[in-house]
């Protein structure tokens, strides 16, 4: 797929990949072998059907191939753009075997974007699908990010009155606050988030559950409850002078830029510091875009500090691709340990370790170990750590009953039934920081187990 | 007892976050009454809301001054220090603020203790209000100490002593009560014999580090409302993080009330400081577009 020129998209917001035109996609998808026995299908945690929706596009009747994906995926412009498709349904590409496989995620995103531009509205009654006699018993969602939307969605479509709690003042979790607008554009996710309105849920926004409403009063209320509140809480290394100014956590970075777009300051009154020189620890997909917000942002030096070398690297391979055009600075092997001022309580370097790689540790990755006296100094104005999340603990916090992990994840069945019964649970509040359609395929199969219970 | 979801007050209400109340206190210190009679039923002294008066608003936690479970209302007190708070401050009563999340935060701790010294400065006076309430009805005796600059800066005077027959006033310049600090009046009264089994400190972080300070020596539990930088103020952003004990805590969820002689000040201080240059232009921005608009 064509990608915008690197120099002119650090200037801007805008996505970096332009998406197939007609006659692309039409092209791309006719490689599909369309095998009776798809792997591909296998590899979708939602099982989007792959072969039907390929073979639509490939016959140019785009509108079909949309519906197809629609049956099992309520959100197919963000799985185009997020789903690490080479891990999943491209990794089982027959045609991957022996060569490039068949771009199954660009084409999916070509789908939904070419009915969001020649298609009414998704709020308009014409695209709603007609929802089934259902009973019309209430369930209530607690957070609207890929997990919660997804179970909403499904459980709509099945006939139920759903209701989602939001904490934060703009719906879309993780998809909203993390994400930045050049990976995921905001209008699509709004968009996204009109069409599970459209099917008859109702998003509220500013609750707190745990706090404004508790679980138990939602079971007062509701017939079930799904818990997708998502891994919010952010790690820090622990190291000395972390907590100096300018230190964030990513989420604290990401947050202001994308959730109070702090770029378009003082129009909107949420500021960001940067400075010019800025270092990112961690080499996730979140570490990648709080590098890449950074230089939009105006910095002219922006690192990566990474303890283990590219090939361990936890993020999308065409994401370091993209920061690394971008002209971002990895620092491989590299172990931060302290953070010294620069003056005003404000950091001014960082200090890091230099490591070497040992013997393969728990998760077959070989273990990073430290080289002894090998520190040296970055000097730098800002540092974003982006070393992970964890479950968001207010809900486990105030609902005793709720059985967690000693990490914080809450414990789910295989269905995803907690330990209250009518509660179930998915995505990173079970999984820890993980996918988007991971948490998508668990509100999937916990609006399955839903029905199935409530139909009793 | 089941909830009404949709009927009377609730979320479809179309007086939704409205304005029923507003006055000033004082020159930059202003009190809003609002109808949120979610945030009013489950609140509890000690707790806070964050308030987005307008949707390109920053997120600011406000201390719930004053909750009425009856009447669906919560109360705000704010000092006019930045541009949210300048935008909020040109409310009128009617119109209704973009969100209002609450309420968030641990309670305070309210039992029996004894004998209690309560003590506010600043916008911390009316904050402590809730707490005395609840305090006194907990069965303690309550000494209340408010301190400010100057008796025009004094606020919820009349409140206060309503619920507290020993009210101690101070100003800096002895314009109101005595001449001094709180903590001073909180050093002599210790010194005359007072025994107190704990104290609890609201206000500004040099006034809170002032009581710490002289409650340490004497080894009296000392309880102080910390106001960090705020964001998302659930535990998901780690901006309002604080020192306590050596141990990094978030004002946010853990707190906003901690030991204070666990807390580290210094680093609270800095942290505080950390947006001021910016936050001078965003406060510019308003009061030109307020002005001119």
């Amino acid at each position: 797929m064509t990608e915008r020129p690197a120099a002119e998209r650090i200037r801007d917001f805008e996505e970096a990949p332009l998406g197939y035109t007609v006659e692309q996609a039409i092209e791309e998808a006719k490689r599909c072998l369309l095998c009776k026995d798809a792997k591909c299908v296998a590899g979708c945690p939602v099982e989007v059907d792959i072969p039907g929706f390929l073979r639509f596009i490939a016959q140019g009747d785009f509108d079909a191939a949309v519906k197809k994906i629609k049956e099992t995926n309520s959100l197919p412009a963000i799985c185009g753009r997020v789903c690490p498709q080479e891990e999943q349904c491209e990794l089982k590409c027959i045609i991957g075997i022996k060569g490039e496989p068949v771009g199954i995620g660009n084409l999916e995103r070509f789908a939904a974007d070419w009915e969001r531009e020649n298609q009414p509205s998704p709020a308009s009654a014409k695209a709603r699908p007609p929802l089934p006699e259902g009973e019309g018993k209430k369930v209530a969602v607690v957070g609207s990010g890929p997990a919660g939307l997804t179970c909403a969605g499904d459980l709509a479509q099945l006939g139920y009155q759903v209701t989602v709690f939001e904490t934060l003042h703009v719906a879309g979790g993780v998809l909203t606050y993390g994400i930045p607008e050049f990976r995921l554009p905001k209008k699509i996710v709004d968009l996204e988030i009109d069409y599970v309105k459209s099917l008859g849920v109702d998003v509220r926004l500013d609750v707190l559950i745990g706090n404004t409403y508790t679980i138990e009063d939602l079971l007062k209320e509701f017939k079930a409850v799904f818990i997708g509140s998502g891994a919010g809480a952010p790690r820090f290394m622990g190291i000395p002078g972390e907590n100096l100014d300018g230190v964030y956590s990513a989420n604290e970075f990401l947050f202001r830029v994308n959730m109070m777009k702090a770029w378009k300051f003082p129009e909107y009154l949420t500021p960001v510091k940067l400075g010019k020189k800025a270092a990112v620890i961690g080499g996730g997909n979140v570490a990648m875009d709080a590098a890449r917000v950074s230089l939009r942002l105006g910095a002219d030096e922006v690192y990566i500090i990474y303890r283990r070398t590219e090939k361990e690297m936890p993020a999308r391979r065409e994401e370091i691709k993209r920061a690394e055009e971008e002209g971002i600075i990895f620092k491989y092997l590299t172990l931060p340990v302290r953070y010294h001022f620069g003056g005003h309580g404000w950091v001014g370097e960082v200090e890091c370790l230099e490591m070497e790689l040992g013997e393969p540790d728990a998760t077959g990755r070989r273990r990073p170990m430290e080289i002894k006296n090998s520190n040296f100094k970055i000097q730098i104005d800002s540092a974003i750590v982006a070393i992970g999340n964890s479950p968001n603990p207010l809900v486990p916090l105030r609902t005793p009953l709720l059985r967690t992990e000693k990490w914080g994840g809450v414990i789910v069945t295989p269905e995803g039934l907690t330990s209250i019964p009518g509660v179930y649970a998915g995505g990173d509040i079970v999984r820890g920081a993980a996918t988007v359609i991971s948490a998508m395929g668990d509100g999937k199969k916990a609006a399955r187990a839903i029905d199935a219970f409530l139909r009793g | 007892m089941a909830m009404s979801w949709r009927q009377g007050r609730g979320w479809r209400s179309s007086k939704l976050n409205r304005v029923v109340k507003k006055e000033k206190l004082n020159e930059t210190v202003s009190r809003i009454v609002l109808d949120a009679p979610l945030i009013a039923k489950a609140a509890k002294a000690g707790q806070f809301v964050v308030v987005m008066p307008t949707e390109n608003a920053e997120r600011i936690p406000l201390t719930i001054a004053d909750f009425d479970t009856a009447a669906g209302a919560i109360s705000i007190i704010f000092q006019i220090v930045g541009a949210t708070t300048r935008v909020l401050d040109s409310l009128k009563v009617g119109a209704e603020i973009a969100h209002l999340l609450g309420p968030l935060g641990t309670p305070s701790q309210v039992e029996n203790f004894g004998t209690v010294a309560v003590i506010g400065g600043g916008v911390g006076i009316a904050e402590i209000y809730p707490l005395v309430k609840a305090l006194k009805k907990a069965g303690n005796e309550v000494i209340t100490i408010i301190g400010a600059r100057c008796e025009d800066l004094l606020i919820y005077v009349s409140e206060l002593r309503t619920h507290n027959s020993e009210l101690k006033i101070t100003t800096d310049d002895g314009t109101c009560g005595r001449k001094g600090f709180v903590s001073d009046e909180l050093k002599d009264l210790i010194a005359g014999g007072k025994k107190f089994d704990r104290v609890i400190a609201v206000g500004p972080v040099p006034m809170m580090r002032a009581c710490c300070d002289m409650t340490r020596p004497h080894g009296i539990k000392t309880i102080v409302s910390l106001n960090p930088l705020m964001l998302d103020a659930t535990g998901m952003c780690g901006i309002c993080r604080v020192t306590v004990n050596g141990e990094t805590k978030l004002g946010c969820v853990d707190g906003p009330e901690f030991d204070g002689h666990q807390v580290d000040f210094e680093e609270l201080t800095s942290r505080l400081k950390m947006y001021r240059d910016v936050e001078k232009r965003a406060y510019d921005h308003v009061c030109r577009l307020l002005e001119h608009g």
